[in-house]
């Protein structure tokens, strides 16, 4: 009997994570909420945020994971997806913002105003409405990467090539929206927010709302990597990474395979973007940037490629230092370390944090069991099988 | 006093008046009154520094030496009356004050002088100038000068409205003879003319109009070619360490930039010890450049790639957190803002090519990059390095089987590409700016051209660079600097999916590794 897909893809390990950021998605807005302020176990707002980003960054560093641990994908454009998704939300909330901008013009965000522009541009139709933008934080990353996966699968365009012209997609990307008549507030972006499904954006109440479901938003699309990783889909994954050729002749059509988890993987990419922009309170074009894609990927490499639950654990711990060190006397010291970072994470630990882990367990457990059969054995009389005797 | 006065104090009186149209009719009387103070005063005018007091009618130049003349008499003074203010002048002023100061130049010894003069004469087209234009015309004997006064003459004669037809068809061939965008600017805005003068006009703008549209794009070629030599530079060294090696090098944009410092460097040593050999620092700067680069490239592949090879997505990343260090380190130790790195004589100014104006460093750039990748060809074609090289580059494990030191041929190459990136940093340390961010403005341009010109083929490198630089300078006045370069990404990207391997790519099994 095939095991239900939940129990198959809950291991314990899996089991711990998924209760850990529930502990923490319920325990961390509950302390900031309910003790009162100045307690030792309250959690100020400002920290609620910036863990809010931690974990929309977990989301993040998990699509990569999927499609770079699991099927050999490196983008190196996916701050791209992340940033469109981010985007979306971003023009839900400008419309939101209504008459009580600057300019107080009902219907144009200010930079359109400013920009003496006369009527909405057609592609922020419908922006006023949740669900519209909701819907556009899926659709618009996931046609991206639909398209650009179709084009670059089918032609087989794999290894370094594939990650060059990811980056070549996030830096005209990046180009495009640096452009005022874009259409999308040029360098300064889109910011100034100020309510959400009619919460204010800044209320104590509504960023706690966020991270929780950030949180939630980390759960789910943790469950559903590793539904697909565990399930039999994910081997043709693991194949056509370790052996794409191959994978081939044996009769698997490997680009729709591909085309399938890096569509997957932009989608969560840009709910990540899109929950990173109410929290964070700014989008603009700097996050198309190239050299955030490749930190993203850092962070996988550092919490363990192909573990999913390191790649979580990556994005936080280096963004955690990130904060420490840049905030404090160390900060002209932090590209060195992020530096070094890259150098030895894939130097010294290429599997990760996790990854060695795991690997550090598995050898002591089996050797635990080698000298388990051992001493069975000799207790039974017969040793291991002398050819001397 | 001023009932003593003469017709030419009468006209500098008339500025002391503060009216525009006093002011205007000053210039004009005083530019024809042929007087060795007139072009003391219309210069001190445009400069700001002729002033009038209005209770003596008075007018005072101060000099740029800081004393002060009467400017009817030429007179010292000691110091500015206290209410006295400095004539003021608007648009349209100026360019009187310009027109008048082309006449009273057009005569001066400086031929440089002379030329600026016609060349002001015939944008102005000043009436009243003709005499001293044609005047000027007969006793000039420089040849590009003369050719210039009797533009200026035609000039005048077009807009003269008692000039005769014939005269004005000659005029008309004579600006359609110079044929640039000064000269079509003339002709469109010529006015009322008899309708031959007319038909001849409408004629030269088409036929200037078709020429200066042939010369735009020899320009464009032109900065086609200097942009994809610059793109040449920076990513041949990428295209030998990649097509050899199949490492993405993240960190070969900070060797361009360590090749830029070491130009700065010996600059700043010459100018402090030697400043004699300023002219030189370029050619001290590009061997120690190649030395530096190379030397960092060996020490980085035998203590960080070599341990990464066959994992080329890891490399990546590695090279990229490199890159992180060195600028970190550069922005250290030389500070994060620009430095200044000179031009020596030798590449700066610029001479003119028909209608295009041609700049020294760019043209000097092209043909270093032209001899830095011959050099390399040649290299690759006749040295035993080279040949190792190529053998490595088709088939790595068979070349390892004749005997080739593999891991040596890696180090080497690796110095190698570093090393011109370093040379590159040089040259681009002529027209770009010297920081620690230089090296990222490059590196997703070079790994365009390699990738879009293919791997393991320097000819490709090449035909990649001038394909980008040309076909980016040609989008450019179409769509625009940013818009130019977004379809040149684009098009990468969609010419991938056609030719995943590049323009030239390497046949063969070796591809399939």
């Amino acid at each position: 009997m095939t095991p239900h897909i939940l129990t198959r893809s809950l291991d314990r390990a899996a089991t711990a994570f998924v209760l850990l950021v529930a502990a923490v998605g319920v325990l961390i807005p509950l302390s900031n909420l309910l003790l009162p302020q100045g307690s030792m176990f309250q959690v100020p707002t400002y920290l609620v945020a910036l863990w809010g980003k931690y974990v929309c960054y977990a989301i993040l560093a998990l699509s990569i994971d999927l499609i770079w641990g699991y099927c050999g994908i490196l983008s190196l454009g996916h701050g791209a997806f992340f940033a469109l998704g981010g985007y979306a939300m971003g023009m839900y909330l400008m419309r939101q913002i209504g008459s009580r901008g600057v300019y107080g013009n009902p219907i144009l965000p200010d930079f359109m105003v400013f920009l003496n522009w006369d009527k909405l541009p057609w592609y922020w139709y419908g922006f006023d409405k949740f669900w519209v933008a909701a819907l556009m934080v899926l659709l618009v990353p996931g046609l991206l990467a639909f398209c650009f996966g179709w084009l670059a699968f089918r032609s087989r365009v794999t290894g370094v090539y594939l990650s060059i012209i990811t980056q070549a997609m996030t830096y005209a990307l990046l180009l495009a929206f640096f452009r005022n008549d874009f259409g999308f507030g040029g360098n300064n972006g889109l910011t100034d927010f100020k309510d959400i499904l009619g919460f204010n954006v800044q209320a104590e109440g509504t960023r706690a709302a966020l991270f929780l479901l950030s949180c939630l938003a980390l759960i789910i699309a943790f469950l559903i990597c590793r539904a697909i990783v565990t399930s039999k889909l994910g081997k043709v994954l693991i194949a056509v990474r370790d052996a794409e050729s191959r994978t081939r002749f044996l009769g698997y059509r490997v680009e729709s395979y591909k085309l399938f988890v890096f569509t997957l993987s932009a989608c969560m990419a840009g709910v990540a973007g899109a929950l990173y922009v109410p929290q964070v309170g700014i989008i603009n074009p700097s996050e198309f940037a190239p050299g955030n894609s490749i930190e993203a990927v850092i962070w996988v490499a550092v919490g363990g490629r192909g573990t999913l639950v390191g790649a979580a654990l990556g994005a936080v711990v280096v963004n955690y230092a990130k904060t420490f060190f840049t905030s404090g006397p160390l900060a002209p010291y932090w590209l060195f370390m992020l530096g070094a970072l890259f150098i030895l994470v894939t130097l010294l630990l290429p599997k990760g944090i996790v990854g060695t882990v795991n690997s550090w367990w598995e050898t002591r457990r089996s050797a635990a069991l080698a000298a388990d059969r051992d001493s069975a054995a000799r207790e039974d009389g017969v040793g291991a099988p002398n050819l001397a005797e | 006093m001023p009932a003593l006065a003469g017709p030419f104090e009468d006209s500098v009186a008339k500025f002391a008046n503060d009216e525009f149209s006093d002011t205007e009719a000053a210039i004009g009387e005083i530019a024809a009154s042929g007087n060795a103070l007139a072009p003391r005063i219309i210069g001190a005018l445009q400069d700001g520094r002729l002033s009038a007091d209005p209770d003596s009618k008075k007018v005072f130049i101060t000099q740029t030496d800081g004393k002060i003349i009467d400017a009817a008499t030429g007179a010292a003074v000691d110091k500015l009356p206290d209410n006295a203010a400095a004539v003021r002048l608007n648009n349209r002023l100026r360019r009187t004050v310009e027109a008048a100061l082309g006449g009273l130049t057009l005569l001066s010894s400086d031929p440089a002088k002379r030329l600026a003069a016609a060349q002001s004469v015939f944008k102005s087209h000043e009436e009243n100038l003709l005499p001293t234009v044609e005047g000027a015309l007969a006793k000039e004997s420089v040849k590009s000068i003369k050719q210039a006064f009797a533009e200026a003459r035609a000039a005048i004669i077009l807009f003269k409205p008692d000039a005769s037809d014939s005269d004005k068809l000659d005029a008309v061939a004579v600006v359609k003879a110079r044929g640039d965008q000064e000269a079509l600017a003339l002709l469109t805005g010529l006015g009322d003319q008899p309708p031959s003068v007319t038909k001849a006009a409408a004629a030269a703008v088409t036929s200037i109009q078709s020429n200066l549209a042939m010369w735009s794009m020899v320009q464009n070629a032109w900065y086609g070619l200097s942009l994809g030599s610059v793109l040449l530079l920076a990513a041949i060294g990428l295209a030998i360490t990649f097509g050899v090696m199949g490492v993405i090098n993240m960190a070969h944009g900070e060797m361009v930039m360590l090749g830029a410092y070491t130009t700065f460097v010996v600059q700043e040593v010459i100018r402090t010890r030697y400043p004699a050999l300023f002219d030189y620092s370029l050619l001290i700067a590009v061997p120690l450049a190649f030395l530096v680069a190379g030397l960092i490239g060996v020490v980085i592949e035998r203590t960080i790639i070599r341990f990464l090879y066959g994992r080329p997505l890891e490399t990546l990343l590695a090279t990229w957190g490199l890159s992180l260090v060195l600028q970190q380190a550069v922005r250290t130790a030389f500070g994060p803002t620009n430095r200044e790195v000179g031009n020596p004589s030798w590449m700066s100014g610029a001479f003119e090519l028909g209608q295009i104006t041609i700049t020294y460093n760019r043209l000097w750039i092209l043909c270093f990059t032209l001899a830095v990748f011959a050099i390399l060809l040649a290299m690759l074609r006749y040295t035993a390095l080279g040949l190792e090289m190529r053998a490595v580059t088709q088939n790595r494990r068979m070349a390892a089987s004749m005997g080739i030191a593999t891991s040596r041929v890696d180090a080497l190459t690796f110095g190698l590409g570093s090393g011109i990136a370093g040379i590159a940093g040089v040259a681009l340390s002529q027209i770009d700016n010297v920081s620690p961010n230089l090296g990222q403005s490059y590196i997703i341009d070079s790994f365009m051209v390699v990738v879009f010109g293919g791997v393991g083929n320097l000819w490709g490198t090449l035909v990649g660079a001038f394909t980008l630089g040309i076909a980016n300078k040609f989008l450019e006045p179409v769509a625009g600097a940013v818009l130019g370069k977004i379809a040149i990404l684009v098009l990468i990207i969609l010419f991938i999916q056609k030719r995943p391997r590049g323009l030239f790519a390497l046949k063969g099994r070796a591809v399939e590794a």
